[in-house]
């Protein structure tokens, strides 16, 4: 690939993500659509099966799944700084919008129309939690063991909550989220290879 | 140092968040809310927030608490550190793709942490609830009703319905912009009646 074509490239993948950045209201899974439209339809970038190899992976590993997602696009296309201009694509206009409302925010609340518009607003994002939560616990397999972790999550998260339990030493906070990430995902390992186990046998 | 804890505690977050972005409301509680950084109803409110704006909620969270506490640098930090994470996990998971997707641990990995994911979001859920109508009184550990206990109880009752209803009909989810334009206006309307 010669150097004009390469710099070509990435202002495109730049432009293209900026775009995905734009248009993806909600974020996370509202995203995946806009992007496979964009990226396997319009540019033909990458074919449909590997978009959704691509999409597996963002979706297994750590953070946002549309960054995952830009990084890997942009890392198949032109490498690291493919992976780079995707990103930093996918990502200014979130940035940009949120600064412009963070500056503004005091200001709003202020206003009588708009503390009563988030009265109804904040009983809503806890149906959204709900509907979340229901989505996602098809996707979970029921067994005594699943719904034990779901429980014992619940109900440390709800008391720490509940108590605002703020467990620090010194100036480094424990987070009970991450302690019982980190559990799940253990006992996922082990219950992976006890399986192995009794195959072999 | 603020701009390196920023960066700190959001690369912390962005490295355990695990599908889509709620799952990280109760890291972003622990971390934020207890540091003093942005408060519970502000946290509440910027999920909203959030669903109304273009981009991931992740990036969002992250933009808005680094700007209320350290300004436009306090924003870069905090953006800088939730993507950290994402950006060297997946150029190292590129360079091995296929081994990485096929991987039996990897995918045991995924099935142990779902279900604290459902429990995380759910515990966020009814946290939430539980602040619309009760509020930590000023002395000592103790909660009381909220002023606005009884508008938000009625609302509430009101979008639950809805939502079972419109589940029960149309057997999917309702659309979160849609849901929380109803929400705002029945917000307006309870909020000038009662």
């Amino acid at each position: 690939m010669s150097k004009s074509n390469k710099s070509h490239r990435l202002i495109n993948l730049f432009l293209t993500f900026l775009k995905i950045g734009i248009l993806t209201f909600g974020g996370g899974y509202a995203m995946i659509p806009i992007i496979e439209k964009e990226v396997v339809e319009k540019q033909k970038w990458i074919d449909q099966s590997e978009m959704f190899d691509i999409l597996s992976i963002s979706q297994s590993t750590p953070g946002p799944v549309s960054v995952n997602t830009a990084t890997f696009v942009g890392y198949r296309l032109a490498g690291f700084w493919g992976s780079f201009f995707a990103t930093l694509g996918l990502v200014t206009p979130s940035f940009f919008i949120i600064l412009l409302i963070s500056f503004f925010y005091q200001t709003f609340l202020s206003w009588e129309i708009v503390s009563a518009t988030f009265l109804g607003i904040r009983a809503g994002v806890v149906i959204l939690l709900i509907d979340a939560t229901i989505r996602l616990k098809k996707m979970m397999k029921l067994t005594p063991l699943t719904i034990a972790m779901f429980l014992i999550t619940f109900l440390t998260i709800s008391a720490s909550f509940f108590f605002n339990l703020d467990l620090s030493i010194g100036s480094f906070k424990i987070s009970l989220s991450i302690i019982l990430i980190i559990v799940g995902i253990i006992i996922g390992l082990v219950a992976t290879s006890l399986t192995k186990g009794e195959q072999k046998q | 140092m603020i701009f390196f804890e920023l960066f700190y505690v959001f690369f912390l977050i962005g490295l355990f968040t695990f599908g889509g972005g709620y799952g990280m409301i109760a890291m972003v509680s622990e971390q934020v809310v207890t540091r003093g950084w942005i408060s519970d109803t502000v946290l509440s409110d910027f999920v909203a927030v959030s669903q109304s704006t273009p981009g991931p909620f992740a990036i969002n969270i992250a933009t808005f608490v680094g700007s209320q506490t350290a300004g436009v640098f306090g924003a870069i930090c905090a953006t800088l550190g939730v993507i950290m994470p994402s950006f060297i996990i997946i150029l190292i998971v590129a360079a091995i793709m296929n081994k990485f997707l096929h991987n039996r641990y990897v995918k045991g990995a995924l099935i142990g942490v779902r279900p604290v994911i459902v429990g995380l979001i759910f515990a966020t859920a009814m946290s939430f609830l539980f602040k619309l109508v009760f509020q930590a009184s000023s002395t000592g550990n103790l909660y009381v009703p909220t002023a606005t206990y009884r508008q938000s109880l009625t609302i509430f009752i009101m979008l639950l319905g809805i939502y079972i209803g419109y589940r029960k009909v149309k057997k999917k989810s309702p659309n979160p912009v849609a849901l929380l334009g109803i929400s705002a206006l029945l917000g307006l309307i309870v909020f000038w009646i009662l």
